[in-house]
């Protein structure tokens, strides 16, 4: 394809609107500019968070911000109790234990599941994605209370095993679409191959679909170790004091005020950390998660 | 779904045994279609017991008359948790407030999700690294964003806001009390325009590039390529990002809870159903509430499936 072709028809238009080849050098370097004033623009507040969580309470309360004022982990060591005795310890050890085991939970479970319903599908398999989806889109909140209730009557309120099975629940749905979309990628010709071989079911998942899908395995549990690590209302309800939860944890800064606002900072900052890096990890799967596998 | 529908990919592996499959590549005896169920099972069971169960004890209970702080007055109320919900004040602002949360988010981070995705969708220097610090906001655990911006960024004293105002000499304003909703929309708003961002860069690059060289080459302005090109082609890409925010942004609890605490008309109706449970620990009105916030996301819903159908379709008929 080249220009001389399209020019002689179109020569007007083509001399006044240049195409996206030739939009001139000062176009693209303001736009390329402004994508980076935007960049700079979301990640502002979390700067300003870690910076403020690295301050003084005193610096971090002054009503001019303070961007050069002295580093300092205070913030981070009254987080961990240094004065006040608090120990957020339990609460981040209670997140790990649910975010990690529901996640091993749902991928244990998706991976058969998602199979079902890509390799050897069974009949009516779409029907039964819709089903998994439309557990996602009923609200969580009109589920809560006969849980709450039922985890009152078996005395398991409180119970980290009872939050960690409601969390492989929120995110079943997501890992088998997730993990379906990256089954169907896989060329049939090669189950053909290996039911050719004499592989059975087994053989076939070990040998062939699990090397094959790991990265997008890996994925899918990094996405719903996020999910779970987030999830609030839930942790907030059916537990109490000893499984209670990072963000539960952070709640009890919600009416805190000022004068202890680096500890706020330190405190957001470190439960937070996880899933950055849980996310950056999983960056480039992240839009087949977070749209259930539907964009790639 | 019909027997229209094109079998799943693997047919011509399963004609080795055509005797005991039907026309559609699906085993016809028992044993061999229970075989194929197998792996499916233990997850449509944990889902049913763990997602639906809890629904069916919702409905029951929204017929009862059930509150913990009147222990003796309970029995069957036929309709009267249903019609306390819709006498209730409260709750049809809330209902207001869901509505308007939910939609104005959703638009707001999607138009800056689309711009965004636009400018990122270029070749410029350090482009990753831009997109890494757009993504950011996201992976923010929501209670901790929701926290930083209630107390270091809202802050009439000590926020970030009112300080850099304060370096022009402008003097701000208690953004929370004066604007709660607007608070907590636009700390939303910061976090979901990420996801919008990232689900319609990856509808930007599926475009076909070909057709927009021809078309640049045509004289096509960058404008009227944008209009009759790439807006009809990030349609799906729109409704799907919009559809799959606004599931996440209706149940939203943590920022209301934490910003303003459900106070000054911000109670959306996750939070309200939360009190109703927890401070009045009504269980029969708090499940009324239940039901309908289902019945009315199974409406809106209803859409939302078309609309991933459709994508399975396409992939079906691929």
């Amino acid at each position: 394809m080249t220009a001389v072709a399209a020019a002689p028809t179109r020569r007007v238009r083509a001399a006044s609107a240049p195409g996206r080849s030739r939009e001139s050098r000062g176009t693209r370097l303001g736009l390329g500019l402004a994508a980076w004033a935007v960049g700079l623009l979301f990640v502002l507040p979390l700067v300003w968070m870690v910076l403020t969580s690295l301050h003084s309470e005193t610096d971090a309360a002054s009503p001019s911000p303070q961007v050069f004022a002295p580093l300092t982990l205070e913030g981070y060591r009254e987080f961990f109790g240094a004065a006040s005795g608090a120990n957020p310890w339990p609460a981040l050890i209670n997140s790990l234990w649910a975010a990690g085991v529901s996640t091993i939970l749902v991928v244990l479970l998706a991976v058969p599941a998602a199979y079902a319903l890509s390799v050897k599908p069974v009949r009516k398999w779409s029907d039964v994605m819709f089903f998994f989806l439309s557990t996602k889109f009923l609200p969580a909140v009109a589920g809560l209370m006969p849980l709450y209730l039922i985890a009152g009557r078996l005395q398991i309120l409180d119970n980290i095993w009872f939050l960690l099975i409601i969390y492989a629940a929120m995110n079943l749905p997501i890992a088998v679409w997730m993990l379906r979309s990256f089954l169907v990628d896989i060329p049939p010709a090669l189950f053909e191959a290996a039911s050719l071989d004499g592989a059975g079911l087994l053989t076939t998942l070990r040998r062939i679909i699990l090397p094959i899908i790991s990265p997008g395995v890996a994925a899918t549990a990094l996405i719903c170790f996020i999910f779970a690590w987030n999830e609030m209302l839930f942790a907030r309800v059916l537990t109490g004091v000893t499984a209670n939860t990072a963000p539960v944890y952070l709640t009890g800064f919600v009416t805190s005020q000022g004068q202890f606002l680096a500890q706020v900072c330190a405190a957001a900052t470190v439960v937070s950390l996880p899933v950055l890096i849980a996310g950056f990890a999983a960056q480039d799967k992240l839009v087949q998660g977070l749209s259930m596998g539907a964009v790639k | 779904m019909t027997a229209t529908e094109a079998p799943p990919a693997t047919t011509s592996a399963r004609t080795i045994r055509a005797s005991q499959t039907d026309a559609q590549g699906y085993p016809t005896e028992p044993r061999a279609r229970w075989i194929r169920r197998a792996p499916l099972v233990p997850a449509f069971v944990f889902m049913i017991v763990v997602t639906q169960l809890p629904f069916v004890a919702t409905l029951v209970i929204s017929f009862f008359r059930w509150d913990a702080f009147r222990p003796d007055d309970r029995g069957f109320a036929w309709f009267d948790n249903y019609v306390n919900v819709f006498v209730d004040a409260d709750m049809r602002a809330s209902v207001l407030t869901t509505i308007t949360l939910t939609v104005s988010v959703v638009l707001l981070s999607l138009v800056l999700g689309l711009g965004v995705a636009l400018l990122l969708n270029r070749k410029f220097f350090g482009r990753s690294l831009v997109r890494t610090m757009i993504i950011a906001p996201f992976l923010v655990v929501p209670v901790a964003a929701a926290l930083l911006f209630k107390h270091a960024i809202y802050n009439p004293t000590f926020g970030l806001i009112n300080g850099v105002l304060g370096w022009f000499g402008l003097e701000g304003v208690d953004w929370i009390t004066q604007f709660p909703l607007g608070s907590i929309i636009f700390q939303l708003v910061w976090q979901w325009t990420p996801f919008m961002t990232l689900i319609l860069l990856a509808g930007l690059q599926s475009r076909d590039h070909e057709v927009l060289e021809a078309a640049g080459l045509d004289g096509a302005s960058s404008w009227q390529m944008f209009v009759f090109m790439t807006l009809p082609h990030m349609r799906r890409y729109l409704e799907l990002a919009g559809l799959l925010g606004a599931i996440y942004i209706v149940q939203n609890f943590d920022a209301v809870f934490t910003i303003t605490s459900g106070s000054l008309g911000t109670a959306n109706l996750p939070y309200t159903i939360y009190q109703t449970l927890f401070t009045a620990q009504n269980y029969g009105l708090a499940s009324a509430q239940g039901v309908l916030v289902v019945i009315g996301t199974i409406i809106v819903s209803t859409f939302a499936l078309r609309s991933v159908s459709s994508l399975l379709k396409e992939e079906a008929s691929r």
